[in-house]
C-alpha cells in the first residue's frame, strides 16, 4: 500500500540525513577554518571591491563567491563565520539544556516542595515576553558574546525544564521505578540510572532545536550589530552589509543568507525528524 | 454578566502583571555597568561635567528614590526624558506606537487569512496530494524564523521582482497631509489611495514576514481542529440535509473547529509582535521595535525603560482581547 | 409502492474485508423496516450508504440505491446530495452531540427548508414551532432560541426528531434512535417517533439491536450477520417462527418481557459456525 503517509515517512528519513549531512559539513568547515578557508577572511583589498560569483563575468579566479565592498573574499567569510555560530550554538545549547534538564528532573522526578518552586518559577518566566527579555539582558550586559549566550540560556531554559519535568513525571509513574526503588538503590540514583535514560531522546530533540534558536539569534543580534564588536565575520554582520549593498552586489546577501537558512532548517528539521524516531519513547 | 465579571478580574491582573514588569524593569536596568551619561559627552568631558548631567537626571539620588521619582512621574504621564534626543519618552513612544500596531494588524490579518486558508483547503482536499503538500509548506514555514523569512521576501520581491518598497514606511519625497501617525488608516479614511497604495507598498514585506510563522501555526491547529469536528455527529446530520462539503466545512464546523484555535493564536500574535523589533531593523520601519534597537545601541536608559513598559502593555490587552472574544464566540461562556 | 430499493449492494473497507455482502431490501412508502444484527454486523453501515454518509475510509464496490426508481450511486455527488436531501433524513443515535453547539435551535431545524427547499425564513420558523408542538416541547418560542447546552438529552432527542420530520421526507433512516437515552426516556420517544410515522405516512428505515423495539414499531426487518442479509420477512412471521437458525437463536438471546425470568440463551457456537460457513460460502460464490 503505497499512500502518501508512506511516502512522508521515507521523505521523513531523507530529510533527516540531508540536515545531518549539512550540519556535519558545516562543523568540519567551522573545525578546519583556516585550512579550508581559500583566503584571509579579514584581508581587505579595494582593488578587488564587489567581485561577483565565478559564474559572473568579471569575476576574479580564487574569489568562488565574489567579494564584499572591502575587497573581503565572501566564501572565506561564510566558512569563517561559522565557527562563531556553531560555537554559540554548541555553548548556549548546552548550557541551556544542563540547566533547563536538571531542574525539569528534579521537579518531575523529587516532586514536593521543589516541584512547587521550580514550577513557579517557570510560570514566571514565560508571563514574561521573550523579546522584552532579550532587549533588557542586552541592554544591562552590553553587547557582545558573552551576552547573546548568557541571554539565550537565561530566557530558554524554560524549554527544557518544561518538557523534561512532565516527561519525568509520565516515567516516575512507571512500575521499573518502583521496582529499582524496591530494590534498594536512593533518589538521586534511581533518577540518574533509571529516569534519565528515558528521557535522554526527548533531551537530545529540544537540544537539537534549541542550537537552530541559537544560531539565529546570534545572526539577528550580529545583524543589528549587538553581538561581537570586531571584524569577526559573522554570518548576521556579513548580512546586514549585504543588505545595504542589495542592488550592486547582490551575492554578499545571498550566500550568507542562503548558510544560515539552511543551517537554521537543518537544525529545526533534524530535531523534527529524531522525534519521529524516537516516537514510542515521546508519546 | 458573566464577561463582566471576567473583565474585572482580567483588567485586575493586568494591573498586577504591568506592575511587575515596571519594578522589574526599573531595577534591572540600573545594574547596567557603565555610565550611559559618559557617553552622552564630547570625548574630553570633565567628571564635573559628568556629576552635572547625571544630577540633572536624576542618576546621582540612591536607586530607592530615584524608584519613587519615576512612579510618582509614571502615575502623572512623565516617563522621564529620552538621554539621546531629550525628548519627552511617552511623546516618542506614542509617535512610533501607531506605525507598529499598524504594522501588527496588518500581519495578523495576512497571518489569518493564509493561515485560514491553507486549513480550509486541507481540510476540504483531506487525505490527498493537496494535503500533503500544504502539511510541506507549513511545515517549512514553522522551521525557519520571521528574520529570515523577511530576507528572502527582500530578495524575491524587491530585487528580483522589484514589486515593493524594502525600506521605510512611506516615500519621503510624499507630502504628507495626516494629522494622526496611523498613516495606514488616515490615508484611506482621507480617500488619498494614492498615498495609501504607498504605504502598503512599503508595509507589504514585513508585514508579510511576520505572517508567515503565525500563518503556518493558524494553519496546522486549525486544520487539525477542522478535521476533528469534520467526523462529529451534528456535521454528518447536516450532511444529509444535502449541503455540499464546503458548505458543511464553513458553516457546521469551521465557528466549532475555531474557538481552540483562538486562544492559541493571542500568545502566538504576542509573538508577532514581539518580531516586529527585528523586522522592523530589517525594513528601516519607523516604529517601536526599530526604536527599541537603537536605545539599546545607544544605552539610553529612560526610552528603553519606557519601550519595554509599552510592550509589556500590548501584551497584556492582546491577551485581554482574546480571553473576552473567547467568551464572546463560545456561547456555553457567554449564558453561563 | 417501493420508494427504497436496495439491490446487491457492498461495501468494504478500501483494500480491506467486506462489510456488507451484496445486501437487497425493499421499504414500500410509508413502511417501517427494522434492521438488526449484532454490532459490526453492518446495519448503520445500510442507513449510511443510503444517506450518502459512509465513512471515507469505505467504498462501495457494486450494487444500486434506488430512490423512488433512482439510482443514487450513479447520479453525479451534487444531485445526489440535493436528491437525499430533499426526500430523506436522519433521526441521529446521540441527540447530545449531533446538534450544532454554537447554533441557536431554530435554525438547525430550519436550515434544510430555507436552504434547499427555497422557502421563506418566516414559513420555515412557523413550521418549526408547529414541529416542536407535535413533538411535545413546552413553549416553542423559547426552545427555538435555545442553544443545544441549555437543553436536556430527551428534549434534544425530540428536536432531531421534529427536524427529521420538518420536509417531510419519504424516507427516514433511525439509526438506534433510543439507545443514548435512560430507560425511562426510551419508551416515550419510541412512541413519539412512531406516532409521527403514522401521522405523516413516512417510511421509516429503523436500525437496532433490541428485537423488542422491532416488534413494536416495524413492519418487516431484515436480520444481518457479518454484512449478509440472512432473513427477510414481516414482523408477525419473524416472532411466529423465525426462518433461519441464526435469527432464531437470535430471538432466544433476547429477553421476553413476557416473561423476564426465563433467562438468556447465548447464540450457540454451532448456529454461529453454521452461518459463518454461509457467509463463505456467499463471498466465494460472489468472487
Amino acid at each position: 500500500m503505497l499512500d502518501g503517509r508512506s511516502m512522508i515517512r521515507r521523505r521523513a528519513g531523507l530529510r533527516l540525513w540531508l540536515s545531518a549531512g549539512w550540519l556535519a559539513l558545516l562543523c568540519l568547515a567551522a573545525l578546519l577554518a583556516p585550512w579550508v578557508a581559500p583566503k584571509d577572511p579579514l584581508a581587505q583589498d579595494l582593488f578587488l571591491g564587489r567581485l561577483p560569483p565565478f559564474w559572473v563575468a568579471g569575476a576574479e579566479p580564487g574569489y568562488w563567491l565574489g567579494t564584499d565592498s572591502l575587497g573581503r573574499d565572501v566564501l572565506s567569510r561564510i566558512i569563517h563565520g561559522a565557527r562563531v555560530a556553531l560555537m554559540v550554538a554548541l555553548i548556549a545549547g548546552t548550557i541551556t539544556c544542563l540547566i533547563g534538564a536538571t531542574l525539569g528532573l528534579l521537579a518531575g522526578f523529587l516532586r514536593g516542595w521543589v516541584d512547587m518552586a521550580i514550577s513557579r518559577l517557570i510560570d514566571i518566566w514565560m508571563a514574561f515576553p521573550p523579546v522584552l527579555f532579550s532587549i533588557l539582558l542586552i541592554a544591562v550586559l552590553g553587547p557582545g558574546l558573552i551576552s547573546i549566550i548568557i541571554a539565550i540560556v537565561v530566557i530558554d531554559w524554560t524549554r527544557f525544564a518544561r518538557v523534561v519535568r512532565a516527561e519525568a513525571m509520565a516515567q516516575g509513574a512507571m512500575d521499573y521505578v518502583a521496582s529499582a526503588r524496591v530494590a534498594g538503590r536512593g533518589r538521586i540514583g534511581t533518577m540518574i540510572r533509571e529516569i534519565l535514560p528515558n528521557v535522554l531522546p526527548t533531551i537530545v530533540v529540544l537540544l537539537t532545536l534549541e542550537m537552530g534558536i541559537a544560531v539565529i539569534v546570534e545572526a539577528i543580534l550580529s545583524f543589528v550589530n549587538l553581538s561581537i564588536s570586531t571584524d569577526d565575520p559573522t554570518w548576521g554582520g556579513m548580512i546586514a552589509e549585504g543588505r545595504t549593498s542589495i542592488h550592486q552586489a547582490w551575492w554578499v546577501l545571498v550566500f550568507p543568507l542562503i548558510t544560515l537558512f539552511l543551517t537554521v532548517l537543518s537544525f529545526s528539521q533534524l530535531g523534527e525528524g529524531l522525534k519521529d524516531r524516537f516516537d514510542p519513547v515521546l508519546r | 454578566m458573566a464577561i463582566l465579571r471576567l473583565l474585572a478580574i482580567r483588567l485586575f491582573t493586568t494591573l498586577v502583571t504591568l506592575s511587575g514588569v515596571a519594578v522589574i524593569v526599573f531595577f534591572v536596568i540600573r545594574v547596567v555597568p557603565g555610565n550611559p551619561i559618559a557617553m552622552m559627552l564630547p570625548p574630553g568631558a570633565t567628571d564635573e561635567d559628568i556629576a552635572r548631567l547625571s544630577a540633572l537626571y536624576g542618576l546621582d539620588q540612591p536607586l530607592v528614590t530615584q524608584f519613587g521619582i519615576w512612579v510618582a512621574g509614571v502615575v502623572q504621564g512623565d516617563f522621564g526624558t529620552s538621554i539621546t534626543t531629550r525628548q519627552p519618552v511617552l511623546d516618542l513612544v506614542l509617535g512610533r506606537l501607531p506605525a507598529t500596531l499598524e504594522l501588527s494588524i496588518m500581519a495578523l490579518v495576512m497571518a489569518v487569512i493564509l493561515g485560514g486558508a491553507a486549513a480550509l483547503t486541507g481540510t476540504r482536499f483531506r487525505g490527498g496530494r493537496t494535503e500533503g503538500a500544504i502539511d510541506v509548506a507549513n511545515g517549512m514555514a514553522l522551521s525557519v524564523p520571521d528574520f529570515l523569512w523577511g530576507l528572502v521576501l527582500i530578495l524575491l520581491f524587491g530585487v528580483l521582482l522589484p514589486l515593493f518598497h524594502i525600506s521605510g514606511r512611506v516615500t519621503p519625497s510624499l507630502e504628507l497631509p495626516f494629522t494622526t501617525d496611523f498613516y495606514l488608516f488616515e490615508s484611506l479614511i482621507r480617500l488619498r489611495f494614492d498615498l495609501w497604495a504607498d504605504i502598503v507598498s512599503h508595509m507589504f514585506m514585513p508585514a508579510l514576514a511576520l505572517a508567515i510563522p503565525l500563518a503556518a501555526i493558524i494553519g496546522q491547529l486549525l486544520k487539525q481542529s477542522l478535521k476533528e469536528t469534520m467526523n462529529l455527529d451534528y456535521v454528518t446530520l447536516a450532511r444529509t440535509k444535502g449541503y455540499g462539503e464546503t458548505r458543511v466545512i464553513l458553516r457546521e464546523a469551521l465557528r466549532n473547529a475555531a474557538l481552540p484555535t483562538l486562544t492559541l493564536v493571542g500568545v502566538q500574535f504576542t509573538f508577532l509582535i514581539g518580531g516586529t523589533v527585528i523586522i522592523e531593523r530589517l525594513f528601516s520601519y519607523e516604529g517601536l521595535g526599530n526604536m527599541a534597537i537603537d536605545a539599546v545601541i545607544n544605552r539610553d536608559l529612560p526610552l528603553i525603560q519606557g519601550i519595554v513598559l509599552l510592550f509589556a502593555l500590548i501584551f497584556t490587552v492582546v491577551n485581554l482581547i482574546v480571553d473576552l472574544l473567547y467568551a464572546v464566540l463560545n456561547p456555553r461562556l457567554r449564558h453561563a | 409502492m417501493t420508494f427504497l430499493s436496495i439491490r446487491n449492494l457492498s461495501v468494504r473497507l478500501k483494500k480491506g474485508p467486506p462489510l456488507l455482502r451484496r445486501v437487497s431490501l425493499d421499504v414500500a412508502a410509508g413502511e417501517v423496516r427494522g434492521l438488526v444484527g449484532e454490532s459490526g454486523a453492518g446495519k448503520s453501515m445500510i442507513g449510511k450508504a443510503v444517506l450518502g454518509i459512509l465513512p471515507p475510509s469505505v467504498e462501495v464496490t457494486g450494487g444500486e440505491i434506488l430512490l423512488d426508481g433512482t439510482d443514487l450511486l450513479r447520479l453525479p455527488p451534487a444531485e445526489r446530495r440535493r436528491r437525499i436531501g430533499a426526500t430523506c433524513a436522519l433521526i441521529p443515535q446521540d441527540p447530545l452531540t449531533a446538534l450544532n453547539p454554537s447554533h441557536r435551535i431554530g435554525p438547525q431545524i430550519t436550515d434544510r427548508l430555507v436552504d434547499i427547499l427555497g422557502w421563506t425564513r418566516a414559513d420555515a420558523t412557523a413550521r418549526a414551532r408547529d414541529l416542536l408542538a407535535e413533538v411535545q416541547i413546552p413553549d416553542p418560542d423559547r426552545v427555538l432560541r435555545a442553544y443545544p447546552h441549555e437543553l436536556s438529552g430527551g428534549m434534544r432527542q425530540r428536536i432531531l426528531i421534529a427536524s427529521a420530520f420538518a420536509a417531510e421526507p419519504k424516507l427516514i433512516v433511525a439509526d438506534e434512535p433510543t439507545t443514548a437515552l435512560d430507560v425511562t426516556v426510551q419508551k416515550q420517544i419510541l412512541k413519539l417517533i412512531a406516532g409521527m410515522q403514522a401521522r405523516h405516512g413516512t417510511a421509516l428505515l429503523f436500525v437496532t439491536h433490541d428485537l423488542g423495539v422491532v416488534s413494536k414499531v416495524c413492519q418487516r426487518l431484515s436480520v444481518l450477520y457479518s454484512g449478509m442479509v440472512v432473513e427477510d420477512s414481516s414482523v408477525t412471521d419473524f416472532f411466529a417462527a423465525p426462518r433461519h437458525a441464526y435469527s432464531a437463536a437470535l430471538l432466544a438471546a433476547t429477553p421476553k418481557y413476557t416473561d423476564p425470568a426465563a433467562g438468556l440463551l447465548p447464540v450457540p457456537d454451532a448456529v454461529i459456525d453454521a452461518v459463518r460457513a454461509e457467509v463463505a460460502a456467499h463471498d466465494r460464490g460472489a468472487a
